[in-house]
């Protein structure tokens, strides 16, 4: 009891990367809390499934399957979490900030009456007093998260209601497997038990749904390019140098919302947090929310016409110049000097 | 189909008709009370050198008070069903201090019917379970809504929370990240939700409560007509610290009287509102300071980025 769940989620009989990251990070806070850890996979056709959660150290696995549960709709995954919490009474509830997490969590912790904070960039356990009521909570969850628009950093915690509940973007965990023969324990949950006819009363008529080509999170380099980029037809630079050095290309927000590249390459809170092997800023100011998403980057270097980018402190390389001379030289040097 | 006798062709006549007077019942009945959530928030989108005071907290002051950018495409939702479908009131509520008052009236300029504003010393320190449950208790003393729209989220949280919370409150379905709704009859509505990697299309029965992405239309500009309308309207708060002519003004056009609602004006179990209702508390804020390295600096010649590449290849970074 009052073990640490993670809600797993599942597209085509593949749990997602959030969620393996969650289970990764869950398995660490459990031992740290001394408790297990219990998984939670609703959907259809899910023998089998197992096989790609145990591995991260998962004690319990629950299973609703059931072909009406997929694809993800609220009321029957909210049902089923919100009967399970209520009897296994978790302390700590994890999920993806995805278009799932995020729109399941907060039904969830409204029918628990149990605090959710959204889009935790790190999670931690730790000790609360409560001076004004001379209290004191050993092993809380910190849910460390930016706040107005990533200008301050908040820890958040859920003192008296459980479970203590938060979602976490894909990406700002690592994933990684424990042990590839860690065994847990199946509990099959009988759906109907869970879920009245009545929540299946929103219909999927359409889905479209693309698998994206573009995978700025896994590329070991990054070429990424700001608004000082100046144009669409700027990108086109970064591309070549990406496709001369194996690089993949992101954007900042600045660039996206000017259209000079797609969301999928977006780097930041409200994007994509990467920690690649080595990242180019080019022509990037370093807003808080952009470095915030990219800062754990092994190696950076920032090309900026402005010697007082706030991007250049956390730096290693600087280069002071223009992106439209400096990059044309990258590419030409990176050819002369490679093999 | 082919062998129509006479006698059923004869009975076909009143079908028509009796089809054309259902038409026009059902366009009366088609008509929706929808009501939209709107916030008002610091422009963090916009934050300048001033937004962070030197002990590191927010200095709200040094920020604008915006229309919520998400609660905007939210209105417009709403503006539509009501261009399309006649006798549709669209309502809006809002929650925050006094001056939220100016989320009203800029619904009101581009085609809103009415608006409260739920304010009370007792809302101070909710987090998104307490909001929503005032507000849900606030939207129950309402005339039945069909249709609860809002933004995704706010931008001064992301939470993106209190749209599902209210309905869960309310027992209602709810379609979370939507770009579009259409009412496809009586009392069912088809939305396209943008999700992380496409679209999906879904139809439900109302109520609902339906959450409105970023990428949704833009909001209508204010209409100059609604604009004259409307430039006076008040909650009672803001009267009070009104001149005489105005008070004149207001109690000879009802339609300048922007609802205003205290906690007495819900019903609610105060334990439930502002901080002892909220299960989250802020254990500590900090600004963010990011760890600042030894950085070598480059110029743009040809020597010195050769020998960047150099070193690049050299360390493995690169090749």
């Amino acid at each position: 009891m009052n073990n640490l769940f993670v809600y797993c989620e599942i597209e085509d009989g593949i749990i997602g990367d959030v969620s393996l990251e969650l289970l990764t990070k869950g398995r660490s806070l459990a031992n740290e809390l001394k408790c297990q850890m219990e998984a939670v996979v609703i959907g259809s056709n899910l023998a089998g499934i197992e096989k790609q959660v145990f591995p991260y150290g998962v004690d319990v696995l629950h299973i609703a399957d059931d072909k009406r549960l997929d694809p993800y709709t609220t009321l029957p995954h909210a049902a089923i979490l919100i009967k399970l919490f209520a009897a296994e009474k978790p302390q700590i509830a994890l999920m993806g900030a995805t278009s799932v997490g995020r729109d399941l969590g907060p039904r969830v912790s409204s029918a628990l009456h149990s605090g959710l904070t959204a889009d935790c960039t790190a999670l931690e356990i730790g000790p609360h007093e409560d001076k004004k009521q001379g209290k004191v909570y050993e092993n809380l969850l910190y849910q460390i998260r930016p706040a107005f628009g990533g200008n301050i950093v908040a820890w958040i915690i859920n003192p008296d209601c459980r479970p203590q509940m938060a979602t976490v973007r894909e990406g700002v965990m690592k994933k990684e497997i424990l042990d590839p023969n860690y065994k847990g324990v199946i509990n099959n949950l009988k759906v109907a038990d869970y879920v009245a006819e009545s929540d299946f009363a929103i219909s999927i008529i359409e889905r479209h749904i693309e698998k994206s080509k573009i995978n700025i999170k896994n590329s070991p380099i990054l070429v990424s390019g700001g608004y000082g980029v100046g144009s669409k037809e700027g990108f086109d630079m970064l591309f070549e140098l990406a496709n001369t050095i194996g690089a993949e290309v992101g954007a900042s927000r600045a660039a996206v919302d000017a259209g000079f590249a797609e969301h999928a390459r977006q780097v930041g809170q409200t994007g994509t947090t990467v920690r690649p092997k080595l990242y180019i800023a080019c022509g990037i100011s370093g807003q808080i929310q952009h470095i915030a998403g990219m800062q754990e980057s092994a190696m950076i270097i920032s090309i900026n016409n402005d010697p007082d980018a706030p991007i250049n402190t956390i730096a290693d390389y600087v280069i002071n110049g223009d992106v439209a001379t400096v990059i044309p030289k990258m590419i030409k040097y990176y050819k002369n000097n490679s093999k | 189909m082919c062998n129509i006798s006479k006698g059923i062709i004869t009975f076909v006549a009143p079908f028509f008709q009796m089809k054309r007077h259902a038409k026009h019942l059902n366009h009366s009945y088609m008509s929706l009370n929808i009501l939209v959530l709107a916030k008002q928030v610091p422009d963090t989108r916009n934050v300048g050198k001033d937004a962070m005071t030197p002990e590191g907290t927010v200095n709200r002051a040094a920020l604008a008070a915006i229309f919520n950018p998400e609660d905007l495409n939210a209105l417009e939702q709403a503006l539509r069903l009501k261009d399309k479908n006649p006798g549709t009131t669209v309502t809006v509520l809002t929650m925050g201090p006094f001056r939220a008052a100016e989320i009203i009236r800029e619904s009101l300029y581009r085609g809103a019917d009415r608006g409260y504003v739920l304010s009370d010393r007792a809302f101070a320190g909710s987090d998104t379970l307490a909001t929503s449950y005032a507000l849900s208790c606030a939207i129950r003393k309402m005339d039945k809504i069909d249709l609860i729209i809002c933004g995704r989220q706010a931008i001064d949280g992301d939470t993106a929370q209190v749209g599902p919370q209210v309905g869960e409150k309310l027992g209602m379905n709810q379609i979370t990240y939507a770009e579009d709704i259409q009412l496809i009859s009586k009392n069912k509505v088809r939305v396209k939700r943008r999700i992380e990697k496409g679209v999906e299309i879904l139809e439900g029965p109302l109520p609902m409560v339906v959450t409105v992405n970023g990428s949704a239309p833009d909001c209508r500009p204010r209409n100059a007509r609604l604009l004259m309308k409307y430039k006076y309207a008040r909650i009672p708060n803001e009267l009070q610290a009104a001149d005489e002519d105005y008070t004149k003004l207001y109690s000879s056009r009802e339609f300048l009287q922007i609802g205003e609602w205290s906690v007495n004006d819900i019903v609610a179990v105060p334990e439930e509102l502002g901080l002892s209702g909220s299960p989250t508390k802020v254990k500590r804020i900090e600004s963010v300071v990011f760890q600042a390295k030894e950085s070598k600096t480059f110029t743009d010649s040809d020597t010195e980025i050769e020998g960047l590449i150099q070193e690049l290849i050299s360390n493995h970074t690169i090749g």
